[in-house]
């Protein structure tokens, strides 16, 4: 670099633009977090970029603006996300384009990488896992490297941030240099095929990688292979995923067990305080209601039971999809999937569910056919979302294995019982899109060509910080949103008179001949419309309305909350129920917004609606009648 | 080139091959392009899904899983 950038401030001011391209799997999203830290827009599900996030970072007192694409094979075969990425690198004029690759699987990144070349004029070949390449034995020649494709290449390591300070300085040159002269693009005389271009770049790239990457071990993937035997045979696939999710979710349910019951302690502790505090200034009673009894109540409910799980779960599921998991199970699921006529990468959008069902339906996104996508999204509800869980955990741990002590055996079991909740949903989820292929949505499944990315070891401490503060506060925050007006809601519905009765026992008694058709009460049905939402309020609003009934005004245990219930008439049969009614009821608000924005079908946001309603209210009915007759 | 052109499904785990031609749809076409699955590319077969199918491959140093229905259209030849 000569020219000299500190002096000339009128360029310093200028914002440049960075787009961030590469194929999926290649730590894209690493780089993009290490780049911009928390400056970023979008909230976008970690790992998973469907739409363009967009971030910040400073370099030389100068603002690079960096917009990171959707990871995509090829610029030009039709996907929404190939769609994205190279409407953007043509018509969003971004100032260079950084196309990120993996260095252990170099050839076929080469093959995107030239596609971007071949319409860019200002491009950084950013080589990263070069850690990961060494271990296997795999050499990269940057220089040649650089040589053959005419621009800037710089090595990178990007989970220990090693590189990332030459790939910024080298950004800053190429934004600031003419355009490169020597940029190998591809000379398409003679092709008259999109086929014979795709044809061209392959053998581009292949000939490039002869030339810059070197192995030196045989069998340089022999760890990966072994991992894949141990977690894809058919001997061992499907049992070793069963156990990972219910180990998952039996960590998930001891550990969150104390600093759940410490949260609420605390809180009930504050409210002491608080209430004091709105008796020492002579607030209205209705006021304090509102605040204290609707919208503190609630709202504190939500994080002491909320909190804890999800911030067990929610890194621990990020480490398996760190490591590379998830695309395994898609693997090992994609044929039961089919056979339902959905696709096999369903089996990642639904994993991705159970964080979040509004995020499961934005990742059908890497679903290529419209058909299989729109079936991935209507039923990706049918998984139980961080919302759910806690109640279905609480009515497992309360009603179904009798008692509420702590014991391993006890919370085994839970963990056991929450399993088959979601091998249910699961298998709903495929019987539900068999029956949407064969009705509204008919066609046979189209190609399936996934990859199965080398395992990573999860780099734990980023994990958990970002897991916490990309889904964690994300999904909490968004409760808490809904919790404080519904608190206030619940309240009011549950302390204004018509007549002699409360609004709630109005609406609820409205409800209840039909609620109890289905093994539910007027107040649950009540709490599941209330919940619309967000799922996570739904529980919270069955316990307001019995205490507002009742005698409890205090609760700081489960035995207290499974004594509530037992005394508003619940039974066995009223939790199985309301677990499945849980399961299959329609989707929160968030997810119908997003399933509309996804498919701009009303008929197809309708049907999202009232699929999981239908099935739910037929499931639950079924159920009721049958353990009438057993119990 | 004295080997016969069998279908990549035909192959067991463990063997390799060389791609000959694709005889799929074109939008099936472009997908397996994309991944560098053009004719004269080395396959190696190395993973049974727990059902059978799909079948992870090694292709130009990536593990890519297809299914049946696609490699019974892909005519390679053992080497």
């Amino acid at each position: 670099m000569t020219q000299n950038k500190t002096l000339d401030i009128s360029e310093n001011d200028i914002k440049k633009t960075i787009a961030l391209a590469g194929n999926p799997n290649v730590g894209k999203s690493t780089i993009f977090n290490a780049l911009t830290g928390l400056n970023q827009h979008t909230g976008n599900w970690t790992g998973k970029t469907v739409s363009n996030a967009i971030g910040k970072y400073t370099y030389n007192n100068r603002t690079f603006e960096i917009v990171d694409l959707p990871g995509t094979y090829s610029l030009f075969a039709g996907s929404a996300e190939e769609e994205v990425a190279r409407d953007y690198i043509e018509n969003g004029n971004p100032d260079a384009v950084i196309i990120v690759c993996d260095a252990t699987c170099l050839e076929r990144n080469l093959n995107l990488a030239l596609q971007i070349i071949n319409i860019s004029n200002r491009v950084i070949l950013c080589v990263n896992l070069m850690d990961e390449a060494e271990k296997k034995g795999i050499l990269i020649d940057c220089d040649e490297l650089s040589m053959q494709l005419g621009c800037e290449v710089v090595s990178v390591i990007a989970r220990s941030e090693k590189g990332l300070d030459t790939l910024k300085a080298k950004t800053e040159e190429v934004c600031d240099s003419p355009p490169q002269k020597f940029l190998r693009k591809i000379d398409f005389s003679g092709c008259s095929t999109e086929e014979e271009r795709t044809v061209k770049y392959v053998s581009a790239s292949e000939e490039i990688a002869t030339k810059c990457v070197s192995f030196n071990k045989a069998h340089y993937d022999k760890r990966d292979r072994i991992l894949d035997r141990l977690f894809t045979s058919r001997l061992t696939g499907i049992p070793i995923m069963l156990l990972l999710l219910g180990g998952i979710f039996w960590l998930t349910i001891v550990g969150a067990n104390y600093p759940s019951e410490m949260l609420s302690k605390l809180f009930n502790f504050l409210q002491i305080y608080i209430s004091s505090f709105f008796d020492y200034i002579n607030a209205p009673l209705w006021l304090s209601g509102i605040l204290v009894d609707g919208v503190y109540k609630t709202v504190t409910w939500v994080v002491s039971v909320m909190l804890p799980p999800m911030a067990i779960f929610f890194p621990l599921f990020t480490l398996l999809e760190d490591f590379g998991y998830l695309p395994r199970v898609a693997f090992n699921l994609d044929k039961f999937f089919r056979k339902s006529g959905a696709d096999g990468k369903a089996a990642l959008t639904m994993c991705m569910g159970f964080g979040c069902n509004a995020c499961g339906v934005i990742g059908c996104r890497i679903i290529s056919s419209p058909r299989e996508r729109i079936i991935a999204m209507l039923t990706n509800s049918f998984v139980p979302c961080n919302g759910r869980f806690p109640t279905l955990i609480a009515i497992i741990t309360m009603f179904l294995i009798g008692g509420v002590s702590s014991s391993v055996g006890n919370s085994l079991l839970c963990a056991l019982v929450l399993l088959l909740v979601i091998v249910l949903g699961v298998v709903i989820t495929l019987l539900a899109s068999r029956f949407l292929s064969k009705t509204i949505l008919k066609g046979e499944s189209t190609c399936f060509a996934l990859e199965l990315p080398p395992y990573r070891r999860p780099q734990i401490g980023k994990v958990i910080v970002r897991s916490i503060l990309d889904r964690t506060l994300f999904v909490l925050g968004r409760a808490v949103t809904v919790a404080v007006p519904a608190g206030a809601i619940i309240w009011i519905f549950a302390n204004i008179n018509i007549g002699n009765s409360t609004l709630i026992n109005t609406v609820s008694s409205f409800l209840d001949p039909f609620a109890s058709m289905i093994g539910l009460d007027g107040i649950i049905l009540l709490a599941f419309i209330l919940g619309f939402p967000a799922n996570e309020i739904v529980f919270p609003i069955i316990l307001m309305a019995y205490l507002s009934q009742g005698s409890l005004t205090e609760y700081e245990s489960l035995s207290q909350l499974h004594d509530l219930l037992l005394a508003n008439g619940w039974t066995v049969t009223t939790a199985i129920c309301t677990m499945l009614f849980s399961l299959c009821h329609f989707p929160c608000s968030t997810t119908m917004i997003s399933i509309y924005k996804e498919t701009k079908s009303k008929k197809y946001t309708a049907i999202a609606f009232l699929l999981p309603l239908c099935i739910g209210i037929l499931i639950c009915f079924v159920t009721k009648n049958i353990l009438s007759l057993v119990l | 080139m004295n080997n016969e052109a069998v279908y990549l499904w035909d192959l067991s785990v463990g063997d390799k091959a060389k791609v000959q031609n694709i005889e799929t749809s074109d939008f099936i076409k472009r997908r397996m392009l994309d991944m560098g699955l053009i004719k004269g590319t080395y396959i190696e077969v190395l993973q049974k899904s727990p059902a059978g199918d799909p079948v992870a491959y090694f292709i130009r140093g990536a593990v890519i899983a297809l299914r049946d229905e696609d490699t019974k259209k892909i005519l390679v030849e053992k080497v």
